[in-house]
């Protein structure tokens, strides 16, 4: 396998990963480079939302699970001592496969995040971040006259796109998308792969998908897993084009999954 | 055809009987107001609510007991309530859910199907002989509070579990704090019910017995209590009392029937507030 990635923005390295005595990720490493989109894509239960919540430490809440090996944010393992887990989640933003939204109004979803990290102090200032935020999430023109209502009134995709101006108000580095189109109807599904697309010109980008052809319309690089395993990664058109292994041929050319 | 009009049948009989059981249930409760309502009636009267007993309790009113039940039922609500919301947060939340915390959770149900008087005999010893708090309206509020805080603990746990897990996820991918996600995006959510289950709770406190039984209720005060120290006339013992103990049994019986029906009234007044206030909040959140 070629080192597709010059630099790595957020990093696994020989990543182990059990839940109890399961194993769910093999000796996993993955490097994804900044200001790109890197799919991660493979049949269920493969392993890739797992993969996914380890780089926010999203599963530290998920009882009976361990790990081994390292994650690398910016070179710096997340889990060294001096990490603040809360400010890593900060850094590294996170769309959930449902649509989240809290039951509040859109306004203060889109300010949840700045209000939990101190930054609520300024009413103007908040104003400017969400609507900043929402325009960021190509939501603002939609919602621009329904801020005080309550987020449930939103369509599903609607609240897609809110729950990544969510994610974008505290200002990430990186966004990870666990499956974030799956239950959302196809045109809503277009508008959140063109964000995607215009995302990474100030973001990080790592999203999962079962959707191949979504992983070849919105990424850079795409690595394909197997029960935990990385099979192959590199450059998304050469997956897509001409993949080094028979498992991802036979995968990408429909032939199980 | 056959099939369809034996299937249609059975579903007949089926909502027949479910129909019929609700009724027996119905009519069995509205008997039994009826019965108290008709003939405690006629017993409430300003003079009723507001004097204390006369002559023996065979004139007067009910308003030591009142007050008695009212008061207890504070001290009551005061050990209960925050401790059993925080214990519920605590057990929900934050204890990891190992053999350990499912043991102290079966033991909480198991708290909750204990005798009252178990409760009250254990109020004697620790209340009124151990702490010194003599028979008092604290050491009767401290027990029920002890036999409320399995209700407490149990609704609000309840409360906290239906708030979808999707809350906490969001707001820690944010990062939230665990404590700022469980302040924000979980207890909104589940105060109405903890709520609920809570003053569902203490309504049952208000109306027992065996656990005032020894550990402050006075068979008869003529003047109200002065604090906390004080023994106190509770609305449950005087209706006890006026039904089973009194002297002249017959000639009391309608200010029993009396005092039933203002305990009646105060624990649905209770359950009422319960609902309004959940209906509120809930709205509030929609």
């Amino acid at each position: 396998m070629t080192d597709p990635a010059p630099a790595a923005k957020i990093e696994t390295r020989n990543l182990n990963f059990y839940y109890g005595k399961s194993q769910a990720l093999k000796n996993l490493s993955i490097a994804c480079p900044p200001n790109r989109v890197t799919a991660v894509i493979g049949p269920s239960g493969c392993g890739k939302s797992t993969f996914i919540r380890t780089l926010n430490r999203m599963n530290d809440v998920v009882v009976g699970t361990r790990f081994e090996g390292r994650i690398l944010l910016d070179g710096k393992n997340i889990h060294d001592p001096d990490v603040d887990v809360v400010e890593l989640r900060r850094r590294v933003g996170m769309v959930f496969q449902k649509p989240n939204p809290f039951p509040k109004s859109v306004f203060d979803n889109v300010a949840y995040g700045l209000r939990i990290n101190g930054l609520g102090k300024n009413r103007r200032k908040i104003e400017e971040t969400v609507e900043r935020s929402l325009r960021g999430a190509a939501l603002w023109d939609e919602v621009k006259d329904r801020l005080a209502d309550n987020a449930f009134a939103l369509s599903g995709g609607q609240q897609q796109r809110l729950c990544i101006a969510r994610a974008l108000a505290v200002r990430p580095e990186v966004i990870l998308f666990d499956e974030p189109c799956s239950a959302i109807d196809p045109i809503a599904t277009a508008k959140i792969e063109d964000l995607i697309h215009a995302l990474k010109k100030s973001y990080t980008v790592v999203i999962v998908t079962h959707n191949m052809q979504q992983a070849a319309r919105v990424s850079d690089h795409t690595a394909f897993m197997m029960l935990g395993e990385l099979i192959e990664f590199d450059v998304t058109d050469r997956i897509f084009t001409n993949p080094a292994n028979r498992m991802t041929e036979d995968y990408i050319t429909g032939r199980f999954g | 055809m056959k099939e369809r009009t034996r299937k249609s049948l059975v579903q007949f009989l089926g909502f027949f009987m479910l129909r019929a059981f609700l009724f027996l249930v119905l009519a069995v409760l509205v008997l039994f107001l009826y019965d108290i309502g008709s003939k405690g009636g006629p017993a409430i009267s300003w003079e009723f609510l507001s004097q204390a007993p006369r002559r023996g309790m065979t004139e007067g009113g009910i308003l030591p007991a009142i007050v008695g039940t009212f008061l207890v039922t504070v001290v009551t609500a005061l050990l209960a309530v925050p401790l059993g919301m925080c214990a519920a947060i605590y057990l929900n939340e934050y204890a990891r859910q190992s053999r350990l915390t499912r043991l102290i959770r079966l033991s909480i149900r198991n708290l909750s199907g204990v005798p009252s008087i178990v409760y009250g005999l254990f109020g004697v010893i620790l209340f009124v002989n151990v702490m010194r708090f003599g028979t008092s309206i604290l050491s009767a509020g401290l027990t029920l509070g002890l036999m409320t805080l399995p209700w407490t603990i149990t609704a609000s746990e309840e409360a906290l579990k239906a708030v979808p897990n999707a809350y906490r996820e969001g707001a820690l991918a944010l990062g939230a704090t665990k404590w700022q996600s469980i302040r924000t995006n979980v207890l909104p959510y589940a105060v109405p019910g903890m709520l609920t289950g809570t003053v569902l709770g203490l309504a049952r406190a208000a109306g027992e017995t065996a656990p005032i039984l020894f550990t402050g209720a006075a068979f008869y005060l003529p003047f109200l209590p002065h604090s906390l120290k004080s023994q106190f006339m509770a609305l449950p013992y005087h209706l006890y009392i006026m039904a089973t103990q009194h002297h002249a049994i017959l000639q009391v019986r309608p200010l029993a029937y009396g005092t039933a029906l203002v305990l009646i009234a105060l624990v649905l007044g209770m359950n009422l507030t319960a609902v309004i206030v959940r209906y509120r909040m809930r709205r509030k959140h929609k």
